[in-house]
């Protein structure tokens, strides 16, 4: 159990694939942290050193927007659309596709789940 | 793929001097335009532009958020009511 940025306990994975248990940090920026930081992305997490992970921690803070504060920073982009009235903010508003998919079937990710059907009778 | 910054922002040249002229004046006049296409510049901040949507013009007052879209983004070409409501299609049928 370590613990990085705030709340995140990666498990005994290895390095590279623990850290992109932070929301905002995927392969790409896990692999550059550990090149950066010098840290062996094959090693688990349960063999970092405290130090390792005081620099790696610091790292990210120092380069990377990540949790709460990435997240923040989507809705207010989210909340600017939708204030000033675009297409895309009432695409946003509605939770229907953004970006010129087709709705007629599928955009299930957006639209959540299917309505439940009444069953006919006979 | 997006346009070559050495373009500059696309916007109708007729637009753009109707609001310069505007500017110069110091006026506040609604401009009817058929360019969704044009960019939104700092200069067009502060007026009200009417935006063709296929049907008629639609007023958009231009704010500073604004500025980078694209004019038709505030003049919805469709019209969507919501799905007639099952109980009162029902109605319908029996009368």
């Amino acid at each position: 159990m370590a613990r990085i940025v705030g709340v995140e306990i990666p498990s005994n994975k290895k390095v590279h694939i623990a850290l992109r248990y932070i929301y905002g940090i995927g392969p790409t920026r896990a692999i550059e942290i550990c090149k950066n930081t010098g840290v062996d992305p094959e090693k688990r997490v349960k063999d970092l050193t405290e130090d390792e992970i005081s620099k790696i921690s610091s790292f990210i803070q120092q380069n990377y927007k990540v949790e709460g504060e990435l997240r923040t920073e989507i809705m207010r982009n989210i909340k600017r659309l939708i204030d000033i009235g675009c297409y895309r903010g009432l695409r946003h508003k509605l939770g229907l596709p953004v970006r010129g998919q087709r709705t007629r079937s599928n955009a299930r990710t957006r639209k959540g789940p299917r309505p439940s059907r009444i069953k006919k009778k006979k | 793929m997006s346009r070559s910054s050495k373009k500059g922002p696309y916007v109708d040249p007729k637009l753009l001097k109707k609001i310069r002229m505007l500017n110069e004046t110091g006026e506040k006049k609604i401009i009817k335009t058929w360019s969704r296409a044009s960019t939104i510049v700092p200069e067009m901040v502060g007026h009200t532009i009417a935006v063709y949507n296929g049907m008629k013009h639609i007023p958009v007052y231009i704010t500073e958020n604004m500025v980078g879209h694209k004019l038709g983004e505030f003049s919805f070409t469709r019209r969507f009511g919501g799905h007639t409501n099952k109980s009162a299609k029902k109605g319908e049928v029996k009368k």
